[in-house]
């Protein structure tokens, strides 16, 4: 099989699409004789790959509507072009991960980590390691609550693992889907500084949701107060990473519409945990212990009345 | 092997079933053996196929299954669930792993993926053994070490085949799907609960 690869016709692109699949590879850019895109960290080679395109023209000016800023050279059905949204190395990742827990007032998301690069793997990763953490923290959970109950057998709860799919990556590319059309139709009322493409607003919000995933496993001590102060805590953390990125979104719009959007996309944001932990994780039984001291008293007067 | 075969077509055709069939078992038998004792060699790279794949995902899924009436009320994965887990699960690493960059194909890293599903199918079988002793915290800790223990011969295995397609600077963005993948195996295996 690798001799066929070995054969296949290798198709040259430009410098960008080139040093998308390989970037390392040695590019000669005969526009700009100032610009190397030759071998260079990350957010420099996306900044050169913007002036690059803008240079080209705009032969797929159609197709960039939905990524303003980020222009594709390659046809939406070929192979290349989807390998563009992957062209993230292990410590960009990492360091959008940390991005988005330790929001830091003043410092946007999108500008400091994603600006020049949008991608989905953290999305889609992010996302697809929520749900199995949900679905298998909530059973570990039911299972220690329900242990020493005489009635309770064990199963196993496969279905809510396609339940939690549903419900995750629908939140994870619906919400961003109304949030973009919503800045788009104010956009085109309002003059805004600030505008977001679509992917980098499903980037955003795949890394919020991070943070939910040790908040899954921690919900898995039965104790109420734990679970709800675990809540705020992670609410607090992406809620305020999305605030963050999306209140110099909408700034320059009227007073009570931005303040409105910053309300419902936090309020979507604790509607998925509350829901998620009302849903997959059963309520710990406060009296768990009186109802154990109660049955052999019970038993005992069913006996006597027997 | 590939040019052998062509030279000699004629020759397969009239040979018995017996010796077809013994062929692609051994061809399948001798990737076992690379999987149990995971070295770097490009044998199972090269030569892929996807009959090892299909007779452990089938022999899972059906030791998976209880022989109960009432299977809906068991909670426990489907026939159909555990298929669709495993080669869509596969399917989703191999197009993620190309995606990054790598240079491995779409068929060789399935039979990669497939094949290492093997010492997942042994920790199934020693569970059910297992099982058939008395239920208790011990029987329970055994299952967990032997899961644990295949679910890491499993990662070794195939992070032993598919970490050399990837650019160095990406291998933990590809091998970490690979690792969710059997996490999820191991879980359903460890999960199992017979009626």
């Amino acid at each position: 099989m690798a001799a066929v690869d070995n054969l296949r016709f290798e198709e040259f692109g430009d410098a960008p699409t080139s040093l998308a699949t390989n970037p390392d590879a040695t590019t000669i850019s005969i526009e700009d004789p100032g610009e190397t895109p030759k071998h260079q960290p990350g957010p420099a080679r996306g900044s050169g790959r913007e002036e690059d395109d803008e240079l080209l023209g705009n032969d797929d000016s159609d197709k960039t509507e939905l990524l303003a800023g980020q222009k594709k050279s390659s046809p939406f059905w070929t192979f290349e072009y989807y390998q563009t949204f992957f062209d993230v190395d292990t410590y960009q990742v990492f360091d959008r991960i940390k991005g988005s827990l330790l929001p830091i007032p003043g410092k946007n998301f999108v500008r400091l980590y994603i600006r020049s690069n949008p991608d989905l793997y953290g999305p889609f990763w992010i996302c697809a390691t929520l749900v199995f953490a949900i679905a298998i923290s909530g059973n570990l959970s039911n299972f220690l609550i329900h242990l020493g109950e005489k009635t309770y057998h064990y199963v196993p709860e496969f279905r809510k693992v396609s339940i939690a799919a549903t419900i995750i990556y629908a939140y994870a590319w619906l919400v961003p889907l109304a949030l973009w059309g919503f800045l788009m139709w104010r956009n085109s009322k309002v003059m805004n500084i600030v505008s977001y493409s679509f992917l980098e607003i499903v980037c955003v919000y795949g890394y919020s949701l991070f943070i939910y995933i040790p908040t899954a496993i921690l919900w898995i001590i039965p104790q109420k107060a734990v679970r709800w102060i675990l809540v705020m805590i992670a609410l607090g953390i992406s809620g305020s990473v999305l605030a963050m990125t999306f209140w110099p979104a909408v700034r320059e719009d009227n007073r009570r519409i931005s303040m409105a959007t910053i309300v419902m996309i936090v309020l979507l944001h604790m509607l998925l945990s509350v829901g998620c932990l009302a849903y997959f994780f059963d309520a710990p039984e406060m009296d768990h212990l009186p109802t154990a001291t109660a049955t052999p008293n019970q038993t005992v007067a069913a006996a006597k009345f027997s | 092997m590939r040019s052998r075969s062509r030279e000699f077509d004629s020759s397969t055709l009239n040979e018995s079933v017996q010796n077809t069939i013994m062929r692609d078992l051994k061809a399948v038998g001798k990737k076992f053996m690379h999987v149990l004792y995971p070295r770097k060699s490009n044998t199972l790279l090269r030569d892929w196929d996807l009959w090892g794949p299909l007779i452990l995902c089938v022999t899972l899924a059906l030791m998976l299954q209880r022989g109960s009436v009432d299977s809906e009320k068991d909670g426990g994965p489907q026939f159909a669930e555990v298929f669709v887990i495993v080669w869509f699960g596969a399917v989703t690493i191999t197009l993620n792993s190309k995606l990054l960059g790598g240079n491995i194909s779409f068929f060789q890293s399935l039979c990669v993926l497939g094949y290492c599903i093997l010492p997942l199918t042994v920790a199934m079988l020693i569970c059910r053994l297992v099982l058939l002793a008395e239920p208790g915290p011990i029987n329970f800790m055994v299952r967990l070490f032997v899961v644990i223990v295949m679910f890491a011969w499993s990662i070794v295995a195939s992070t032993a085949f598919l970490a050399d397609s990837q650019p160095p600077n990406r291998k933990a963005l590809a091998v970490y799907p690979v690792f969710l993948f059997y996490f999820v195996i191991s879980w359903m295996i460890l999960t199992f609960t017979p009626q």
